[in-house]
Parts: C-alpha cells; structure tokens; sequence
C-alpha cells in the first residue's frame, strides 16, 4: 500500500457514519415527537441529542481536515479515548456503589422521599450497569484494541469503525444508565436496558466484532496469539448471550416497555445462563485476554505454559456454559438441571485455576518485581483474587453451601471480590501500563502514588468482603435458627438490624476503594502532562513494525 | 505430541477458532436449557393460575420499574425455616404468566413470593410511604410518590396484546374491557367488579388499595399486585406426590 497517498484522506466511511448519524437524529426526533411515553421519549431525545453531536464533529472534522486516516500506524486515538472512558466510568459505578452502600448503612440519610429517581432500586442497576459494562466493557474494547493491532502487526481494520464502536458503546451506557433513573428497565439482573438499547447495542457489537476480526484477518503474524483467542471468545459468546436473552416483544414502537418471550421458570434459566456467563465470558474470558498480554508484556517473561493455554481455554468456556443453574438451587427449577449445574460449576474450579497459575508463574524468575514494580504488585494480587473467587464459586454452587449463602450478602462478598479484585485490579494494572506507551511518556507520574492506590484499593477489598462474608453468614444462620422450643428464632427485620455495623464496614471498603481509583486518575492525568522524554512529536503513533 | 500440533488449525484460522467456539459455547445451554421446554414435569399441573388482571399487572410493571426485585425474591425455597417463616415452597406453575420472572438473587427484604393477604392495604400504604414510620430497622427506600402519582394506563390495552404475543392467554373479551377491569378493580363500589371477576376469577377483589377515592394511582396498582401474590394457586387440590409433580 503506498501511504503517502491516503495520508490525508479521511477515516474509511466517515461520510457514511455522518448520513446515518443525521438519519437518526431525525428518526430520534421523530420518535420522540410522536411517542405518548415520557420514558421513550426522553430517551428518543438522547438519541437525537447523541447523532446530532456525532454530524457536527463529523462534518467539523471533515471540513476542517482534522479527520485524517494514517494507514501506516496503529489506531492509538481510540484507545487513549477508551483510557479516558475506561476511568471515568470506574469513578462513575464506584461512586453510586458507595451511595447505595451508604442508604443500605444510613437509610434515614440517604433516601429522598421527594425524589424516587434515587432510590436504592434504580440506583443499582446503575451501579452493576456501570461497573460491569461501563468500566470493565470500556477497558475491554480499549485493551482488546491494543492487543490485537500489537500481536497482528496491524492496524484496526474498518476505517472510522472503532471511533464508532467506542462512541456507540458510551451511547448504549447512557442510554441505559438513564434509562434506569427514569425506569425504563426490563427488570432482569444485568441485562435491565431495554429492547431499543439492546438493539442498538447489538449493532454495536457486531461493528465491534467485525473490526477484531478485520484486523485478525490483516495480521503480520502466522498465529493468533493467545489473548485474542479469549478476547474473541468473549465478544462471539456476549452477542450469543445477549441475543437469547433479550429476546422480547415491545408494547409498541413508540413505548419504552417490552415483556421478555420467556416466562417462569424457563425464564430464569435463560437469564441465569446469561447472567453467569456474563460473569464467565464478560468478567473472566475477556479479562484474561487483559492478562494474557500485559502479564507477560509488563514483567517480560513468555507466557508460563502455551499448552495450559490451549487447555484451559477451551475447558474454560466449554464448561462456564453450564454453571448458571447454580443461581437457581432448591427452587422450582427441575432438580436435574441444578445438579448439572453444580457439578459443572466443581470442575469449573479446574480450568479457572489452569488460568491463574498460567498467569501468576508467568513471573517465573521475576518475582523480585513484586517488591520494586506496584503495578506488577497490582496485576499478581488480582490474579490472586482470581484464584479465590473461583475456589470460593464452586463452593458456594453446592447445594448444601447454597442453602445457607443463597440470598444473602456472601454472594455480594463474592461478586466483589471478583469485581474488585480481579477485574478491577488487572483494569488498573493495564491502564497502568497503557497510558506511558499511549501518551510516549517514560514512566507513569508518581509509583508512589500507584502504591497508595494498591495499598487503600486492598484494604478495601478486604474491609468488604470479610464484612460481606460476617453479614452473610450470619443473616444466613440467624434465619434458619430455632429456639429450644422449635419456634423461629428470629424475625426478618432482626437480621437486617443485626447487619448494621457490616454496612457500615463495606461502606468504608468500598470508599477506600473508589479513593483508590480517584488517586489513580489523579496520577495518570499528571503523566499525561509529564513532559514527553522518549520521543519527539512525530512519533505520536508508533508506524507499524514491518514495512 | 502431534496432537497439540493439531491446534495451529485453531491458531491460525480464525474461522476455524470461531467455529469451535460458537460449537463448545453451545453445548450446555443446549443440553440444560431446551428440554425445559418440552419435558412435561417442568411445570406442575396445578388449579387457579390465570393472568394478571390490568390492574395487577400495571403493578407488576412497578414493581420491575423500581426495582423492588433486586431485594426481595419471590421464590420460596423448600427448606423447614423458608417454608415455615413464608409459606409452602413455591411451585414453577406459580411463575407461568411472568414475563419476566420475578424469582429474584437476594433478600435484603423478605421474600414476597406470598405476601398477598399477609398485612393490611393500609399497612403497604404506609410502609411504602414511610418504610421507617411502620418498621424502624428498615432499610427500604421510601415510595412517597407512588401514592401522589396517577397511574397512566393508556397504553394498557398494547401492553395485554404484548402479553398475549408472548403467550399469555388474554382473550379478547380481556382486552375488550380491558381499562373497565381495571377501573372496576380499584373502586369498591364499583358495578364492574362483577364483570372483572367474571373475567379473573372470584378471588379478583375490587378495593380502594390506597385508601384516596379520587384518583387510581400507582400506589393503588402496586398493592393491588402486592396482595395477589402468592394467593392463586389452590393448595388444597395441589398434590405434590403424584406422578405428574415430581420432577
């Protein structure tokens, strides 16, 4: 390809994403004008709001000639944009995680009666909303973007592409996050946006797929590397995923409700089997991709065991497919399915603990960088918390164990300690590493910093989930406890009084988690001003490494 | 050893790797989940199920809207201490007409699965004003506005044909009088009731849920949803070993 000639010309399909983008505003608009419900409405004027934003900076960078393709480098703008979005959304999900820790510690304080948008119920969707899909799914799109241009040697395929899936994806988090205040909500766990978000997400992911797999196709290099093997598991799996279980039949076209076309009993293990395997595909597959490249990059060792790889790959995802039954023991779910389902979720133990020991002795002969290297430190401790969370989730799928865990705080102690330990964790340990090369700094602003992060972000992970694991217990067993005379021992509003010291304590281990994370903006801001030193201007993206 | 070489297919071939994704990811959820469909025993033959009434299911909608399922569960497990602190287990027939289900992950409230009849109209009212004013140790927010905002029902008659396209059986004359049911439920002193029962069943009652006569309001509809709850199916007749219920 002769780059010289296409240097200047505007990203493939610019004028494309500008048609459609006005064409929606003016569908949007529309919509919006003739909808009788305030919800669809609102949310129909957010979409035109976003496609007419979207045509201005299109036609702006399209007349001014800012809008420029550059062939020859990696696509490095949309990751810095997705450093950005990454961090900001985590503030974002951990701030309202801490507010709904507060109104469940402090209920006289926190809640609003004048103002209902606030309650605890559409506030954490949110919360999982943003943590999940806003934090961890920017700091997929933004690493799986870098990993996959660095292990191919090639550029992201699809011209503007990316810039659209980035931007699309912020659009689907505002939409549903808005959505949830207003009460707009399917009123299933973690798949709440409705029918209209769902479609808009699917488009997006498809592009979202369509440019991974463009750029596998472009590649330099015989192979795929591992990461994109997870990271591609993860996006096919997600769109499976999503798909079946949003699966609805809206009121009208104009109305934001939509009734989902399974019922009862089928539809909770459609939704647990989704639920669960956003946890393994979303949580873990494409977090593991995270840790199959800047493990290895950040403390330059090769991969531990390229066959453990292969294997723990593809028993990962063959077996997490089974394990959703598991959310599901001793209710009106056919015995025969939650026993599947736990024995799965036991041998899932296996390949989970193939990945963390392929991750941590990846240090091998390194392991001084614990000491010297707090985001190194970063990476191992969540690699660690991702052994635990996957010793403690095969635990807790037994029937027995679940009798007791079911419906209490254990579980939100366990999600945490996967959330915030390990996905949190290996974000952080990324962004860490990212921004230096993005921004061509030598090193981040302050390791001192990084350690205070670690060091605050660790307590609070501990503070919560040993809280979580007291209060579930013990709620756990105060329900099931009889007096001598056989009578219940407890009334329900006695073990919710008995966890308010607990509240209080995940309260405080979720605000030195968030203080962490601000910290952390704080620092990377100030290596993004660091004067640069490595290189000169010119080089502000890397040209590609084979001529 | 020239198995693993056999894996550079994979490596190489990202068609190859998708495929065997898509088939390895399809396996479970196709042995797990499909026979629920077609297995008779899923769901246990049982008397009284019917569809929501209007009023109930605008309830039912609130109650999705505001999340109240992120607390509280509705599904009671058979264990000696659920059974006796909420009662009999609840049964997959109880959840044949919820879409969605309702089953719920945690309970930071109690389950709700049969709170129906259990506490006064007037009791919902004022515990969901004022969760505090009713039980000082609660940590439920306050639903204030639900009593101040007036229910808007007039896309009713899409959402039952939605239902209907979903498979519940909502007939016709349903639909038809569909906004008079529902008007018919929230009066007490309404001529229509005997049309909704007519409709609904006998155990479809037609009360002032909010105890505010002037308006039919989202706090009418929500505890009109509130005391149903649990309350169809007819135990009585309900035999849990026989063949056909095991499962």
């Amino acid at each position: 390809m002769s780059a010289s000639a296409t240097v200047a010309a505007p990203p493939k399909g610019s004028g494309a994403v500008l048609v459609l983008s006005v064409l929606a505003a003016f569908l949007a608009i529309m919509a919006a004008g003739l909808s009788e419900d305030p919800i669809f409405r609102f949310q129909a004027g957010l979409a035109c709001l976003a496609g007419v934003i979207s045509a201005f900076f299109l036609i702006g960078g399209l007349a001014g000639g800012t809008l420029r393709d550059a062939p020859d480098r990696y696509a490095d703008g949309v990751i810095k944009a997705g450093v950005v979005a990454t961090m900001f959304w985590a503030a974002v999900g951990l701030l309202v995680g801490v507010v709904i820790a507060s109104q469940l510690a402090w209920p006289r304080i926190f809640y609003f009666p004048e103002a209902g948008w606030l309650n605890f119920g559409r506030l954490r969707p949110v919360h999982t909303s943003g943590v999940i899909f806003a934090f961890g799914g920017n700091a997929l799109i933004a690493t799986s973007f870098w990993v996959v241009q660095r292990t191919c040697k090639a550029r992201l395929a699809g011209g503007i592409a990316p810039w659209f899936v980035f931007w699309g994806y912020q659009l689907f988090i505002v939409l549903a996050a808005t959505g949830y205040l207003a009460g707009a909500t399917q009123g299933r766990e973690y798949a709440e946006p409705e029918w209209y978000v769902d479609i808009w997400l699917t488009i997006v992911w498809v592009v979202y797929l369509l440019v991974f797999l463009g750029t596998i196709w472009k590649r330099r290099e015989p192979h795929i590397y591992v990461a994109n093997w997870f990271y591609l598991a993860f996006i096919v799996t997600i769109a499976l995923l999503h798909l079946v279980n949003n699966a609805a039949v809206p009121v009208g076209l104009l109305n934001h409700k939509s009734y989902g076309v399974f019922s009862g009993v089928q539809d909770a293990l459609v939704q647990w089997w989704y639920g669960h395997n956003a946890v393994g595909f979303f949580l873990t597959a494409g977090f593991l991709g995270m840790m199959y490249y800047f493990v290895p990059k950040r403390v330059e060792r090769p991969v531990y065991s390229y066959r453990l790889s292969i294997v723990h790959f593809w028993a990962l995802i063959f077996i997490y497919i089974w394990a959703g039954p598991h959310h599901l023991h001793y209710t009106a779910l056919p015995q025969w399915a939650q026993t599947l389902g736990m024995t799965f979720s036991i041998m899932l133990w296996m390949p989970s603990w193939g990945g963390m020991i392929n991750g941590l002795m990846t240090l091998s002969g390194a392991w001084d960088k614990l000491r010297t290297d707090p985001v190194v430190r970063m990476m191992v401790v969540s690699i660690a918390f991702y052994g635990m969370s996957t010793f403690e989730g095969p635990v807790m799928s037994i029937r027995a164990v679940n009798a007791l865990s079911h419906y209490t705080d254990w579980t939100i102690g366990h999600v945490h300690s996967g959330a915030l330990g390990w996905v949190g964790f290996i974000s952080f340990g990324a962004v860490y590493c990212m921004v230096p090369w993005l921004w061509k700094k030598p090193a981040i602003y302050s390791n001192k910093l990084i350690e205070w992060h670690f060091w605050l972000a660790t307590t609070g992970i501990l503070l919560y989930i040993a809280a979580m694991w007291v209060s579930g217990i013990m709620e756990g067993l105060m329900w099931r406890e009889y007096t001598p005379q056989g009578f219940l021992a407890y009334s329900f509003i006695e073990t919710v009084s008995a966890k308010h010291v607990e509240n209080v304590i995940r309260m405080v281990g979720g605000a030195m988690y968030l203080a962490g994370a601000l910290i952390m903006i704080v620092n990377l801001w100030r290596t993004v001003r660091m004067p640069g030193a490595i290189e000169p201007a010119v080089a502000a993206a890397p040209a590609l490494a084979t001529a | 050893m020239s198995l693993w070489k056999h894996h550079a297919k994979f490596e190489r071939h990202s068609l190859w790797l998708i495929i065997g994704i898509l088939v390895v990811v399809s396996i479970g959820g196709l042995v797990e989940i499909a026979p629920l469909f077609w297995l008779q025993g899923t769901i246990e033959k049982v008397d009284g199920m019917r569809p929501y009434t209007p009023l109930e299911l605008e309830g039912r909608d609130i109650y999705a809207r505001e999340g109240c399922y992120l607390c509280h569960s509705q599904m009671i497990r058979p264990l000696r201490d659920e059974v006796e602190r909420y009662g009999h287990y609840s049964l997959a027939a109880e959840s044949l007409y919820d879409h969605p289900f309702q089953w719920g992950s945690k309970r930071t409230g109690p389950d709700l699965a049969r709170v129906g009849g259990k506490y006064s109209d007037a009791w919902h009212r004022d515990h969901l004003i004022d969760p505090r004013a009713v039980v000082p140790e609660s940590v439920m927010p306050p639903y204030k506005f639900l009593a101040e905002t007036e229910l808007d029902y007039r896309d009713l008659v899409d959402k039952m044909k939605a239902q209907r396209a979903v498979g519940v059986p909502y007939t016709v004359d349903d639909l038809a009088n569909a906004k008079t049911d529902l008007e018919a439920q929230a009066d007490p002193y309404s001529t229509g009731a005997v049309g909704l029962r007519k409709r609904y069943g006998a155990k479809a009652v037609n009360r002032d849920f909010d105890g505010d006569p002037d308006k039919i309001t989202e706090m009418d509809a929500l505890v009109a949803y509130l005391q149903m709850l649990g309350t169809l199916v007819d135990f009585s007749s309900y035999k849990a070993q026989a063949p056909e219920n095991q499962r």
